[in-house]
């Protein structure tokens, strides 16, 4: 049983989609759902259980040896990313019911669970796979579903957002398959391990160096990479309610974890960054949309919209981390995956709560909610608090690797324009707690009550795991660092 | 050929032109597949690429209209620069490439050698492409099968089929479109011809892959490009009765269940996930049951799939 555990991970949810396709009536299926996504959270724990201080679990499907058969791998990092794919998917799916209820017919939401479950199921098995094909495989699963997921969203604008997703994303798919393509005809083969053991002898080949280009600019439109997220705030703002919180915890995690996966372990770190100057073009490219999305997200109006282009900032913290090319910024990159997945999705989640009750995004319309709904947006403002990276919170610990790392290279001015984009955070966070405790509520909006529990329990559970990983640090920077060390020290 | 017809796809303003330009885009593309001898890959793109996809534009376009409406003028230059920076980087890559059809390019030297010479021994089927589909990658085509199953369900999400009421218990309008071509002798004739030998074809493809050219994906879109046919020449609603849309939306996922039972089975007894060996006594038996089982599962699901989506896009219509 315990030898199975990886092929479990992905069969849970992957088989309870069509079993929920198959169930008519949405609360069975919502149930379904919910029991399959925290069954695979007690899995995702079990692995990482079993990996913990650097074991490796090797599963080959068809019971065919790698490089002929298809592998399944589960490292530390694996079991991390599983740990963030399970964990905030059972909590959003949780409140996803109440958070349905107002804009779906009950027959529609069966199938609504059956893409999210398909969702979930296909970023498992980007994670697990040891084989570079197999990721594409996933990743057209996980993409479709994720169209889906934001078409279905409240008005006719999710429609053009959903499809001008579909456009970069299917670019981007198509770029990765052609790298995968390239380094097959260069090597025969499709396992990572064994490409990252062949490719060095290709190292001049142009074919290697155009598959390493077209894996770069791909990936970076999966992940929105600043400046090609230009997908990502109006995707994450027309994605139907509670879903935009698993989206942003989840989807473009996954892909920067490929990011990783690939650039350090398939083509290997001296590659990559000596002889491909990868980490030339992240460094300014981040910097430069840090600084740029937190400057328009301090001027948005609408609230979902802020916190997307909030993502897109912090998304360029991550790449910088990587860019650094040190312990502590690769420590600060997979910490802040993390964490931040847990705060942006927990601040979705508040947020979708509290339009369930006032049935709009805009700013107007959430003032003097903290009089109205205080539980959640007291849950709201502790998630607001991590983001910005206050002491004691888990925003603060990625930031405190991330500046470390940023000094640790000597480059004063990278950590200086990081602690003035952590003042953007403070005017864009604090705007928004402004506006929802300081002012009046506009009188349509003044008898609203507070949020069902379904809703408000997931809420506050990513908030006290705010609080708790910005105290014990043991399963994100720890862990983060023992991989980040792997990492590097495979070159 | 190719080149040209893109050129002619992009220009036109007759969608319907289009779409018949795309049509044949496909079948020169799956003539270029049979002349690197990748004979399934042909076989499935005449089938999808050819047959279903037209027929799906074709129903969509029932819908639209037939001609594209005159748009502003958009920035062009933009995608144009990313189009030449793409050919480019393809360009300079071609210059290392290893020839083509050499014997000692990598590709031919590493892992391939062995689904050659021992997938025979090891897995039975003499068609190679089946055993490395099914059984050494049976992993990934167990993800296509997703694949496919996820495009089906958010068809069903996004456009509604199953929630309205289906053809059989709504009047049908006067004056449709596919209602017309009953009138149509040669095309009644012809169909009543094709119809049931292509249906056998189909079956034959469906069980015949462990030797030729052929599987649960062909297979698959072949029968249900009958079933798209039968309906278009004798109207949606006799089709629904043969297959009423309510039924038949439960088969793509009993499809992608059947082919994971087969894994899970394996998983039961002692083996690895879709490790089909372990199955029977007989490892060879095993394999040879464990793929003709999944082939089948693929077929459901497929067929399935495009018949349903066939019917909720001509629901749309109607």
């Amino acid at each position: 049983m315990i030898e199975q555990l990886p092929a479990i991970q992905l069969l849970l949810t992957l088989l309870a989609a069509p079993i929920c396709s198959m169930l008519r009536n949405g609360d069975q299926s919502w149930r379904l759902a919910t029991l399959v996504s925290w069954a695979s959270v007690a899995v995702a724990g079990a692995l990482l259980h079993q990996v913990w201080d650097g074991n490796e679990i090797s599963y080959h499907m068809g019971g065919w040896p790698p490089p002929w058969g298809i592998e399944v791998v589960v490292d530390e990092l694996t079991a991390i990313v599983l740990l963030l794919v399970t964990l905030f998917g059972a909590l959003v799916m949780t409140a996803l019911r109440e958070s349905l209820s107002t804009i779906m017919r009950h027959q529609r939401q069966s199938l609504y669970y059956t893409s999210f479950l398909l969702c979930m199921a296909s970023l498992i098995g980007i994670t697990l796979t040891g084989d570079a094909f197999n990721v594409f495989v996933f990743l057209e699963i996980s993409s479709l579903a994720t169209y889906t997921l934001i078409a279905r969203g409240r008005d006719r604008r999710a429609l053009t957002a959903a499809f001008r997703y579909l456009i970069m994303g299917t670019i981007g798919a198509t770029f990765i398959l052609i790298a995968i393509g390239f380094m097959y005809m260069l090597t025969g083969t499709l396992n990572m391990a064994d490409l990252a053991e062949r490719l060095p002898e290709h190292r001049d080949s142009r074919v290697l160096h155009a598959s390493f280009a077209f894996f770069t600019v791909g990936i970076a439109l999966k992940i929105a990479l600043f400046p090609l997220h230009y997908w990502l705030p109006n995707a994450y703002t027309y994605a139907p309610k509670a879903t935009t919180a698993f989206l942003a915890a989840t989807a473009t995690k996954v892909s920067l974890y490929v990011m990783i996966r690939f650039v350090f372990d398939v083509y290997g770190v001296e590659f990559s960054f000596q002889q491909m100057q990868l980490g030339t073009l992240l460094v300014p490219l981040s910097l430069a949309g840090i600084l740029i999305a937190s400057l328009t997200a301090i001027f948005q109006s609408d609230a979902k919209r802020l916190l997307a282009w909030s993502s897109v900032a912090q998304l360029g913290y991550m790449s910088l981390g990587i860019g650094l090319l040190n312990l502590n910024g690769l420590t600060a990159s997979i910490t802040h995956m993390f964490n931040h997945a847990m705060m942006k999705a927990g601040l979705f989640l508040a947020l979708a709560t509290m339009i369930y009750r006032v049935q709009s995004s805009q700013l107007t319309s959430l003032a003097g909610i903290g009089r109205t709904m205080p539980l959640t947006t007291g849950a709201f403002t502790v998630l607001g608090i991590g983001l910005i990276g206050v002491p004691f919170t888990a925003g603060f610990i990625s930031k405190w690797y991330l500046i470390t790392g940023a000094l640790d290279k000597g480059w004063l001015p990278v950590a200086v324009l990081l602690i003035a984009s952590s003042l953007m955070a403070i005017v864009y966070i604090g705007k928004m707690i402004d506006v929802m405790y300081f002012k009046p509520a506009p009188e349509e909006f003044s008898n609203v009550r507070e949020a069902p529990m379904s809703m408000l329990i997931p809420c506050w559970i990513f908030a006290l795991l705010t609080l708790y990983f910005g105290l014990d640090t043991r399963i994100t920077a720890g862990l983060a660092g023992r991989v980040a060390a792997n990492l590097l020290g495979a070159s | 050929m190719i080149v040209a017809t893109v050129f002619i796809i992009v220009k036109l303003d007759r969608l319907m032109t289009a779409v018949m330009m795309m049509g044949f885009f496909s079948l020169l593309s799956s003539c270029i597949f049979m002349i690197l001898d990748a004979v399934d890959v042909a076989f499935t793109e005449a089938a999808v690429g050819a047959g279903a996809s037209t027929i799906f534009f074709l129903a969509a376009l029932a819908i639209v209209g037939r001609t594209s409406k005159k748009r502003k003028k958009e920035k062009t230059l933009m995608p144009l620069a990313v189009v030449i920076c793409t050919g480019v980087v393809l360009i300079y890559a071609t210059f290392d490439m290893p020839y083509f059809g050499t014997a000692d390019a990598p590709i031919h030297q590493h892992v391939a050698p062995r689904y050659l010479q021992e997938s025979g021994d090891e897995v039975g089927p003499p068609n190679m492409v089946t055993s490395v589909l099914a059984s050494y990658r049976g992993y990934d085509t167990f993800g296509e099968a997703g694949v496919v199953f996820t495009a089906f369900i958010g068809v069903l999400l996004l456009l509604g089929a199953g929630t309205r009421k289906s053809g059989l218990e709504r009047p049908v309008p006067p004056n449709v479109k596919v209602e017309s071509m009953r009138q149509k002798i040669v095309l009644r004739e012809v169909a009543d011809l094709l119809i049931a030998p292509v249906l056998i074809f189909s079956l034959y493809v469906q069980w015949h892959g462990d030797y030729g050219p052929g599987g649960g994906f062909q297979a698959g879109v072949i029968f249900a490009s009958v079933i798209v046919l039968y309906a278009l020449i004798y109207g949606i609603v006799p089709a629904q009765q043969l297959f009423p849309p309510r039924k038949l939306a439960y088969f793509p996922a009993l499809g992608l269940l059947l082919y994971a039972a087969v894994g899970i089975a394996s998983m039961a007894m002692g083996g690895n996930f879709l490790d089909y060996g372990v199955l029977m006594p007989d490892p060879h038996d095993g394999q040879h049951y464990g793929i003709l089982i999944i082939e089948l599962g693929i077929g459901i699901t497929v067929a399935a799939v495009m018949i349903n989506i066939f019917f909720s896009l001509s629901e749309r219509s109607l």
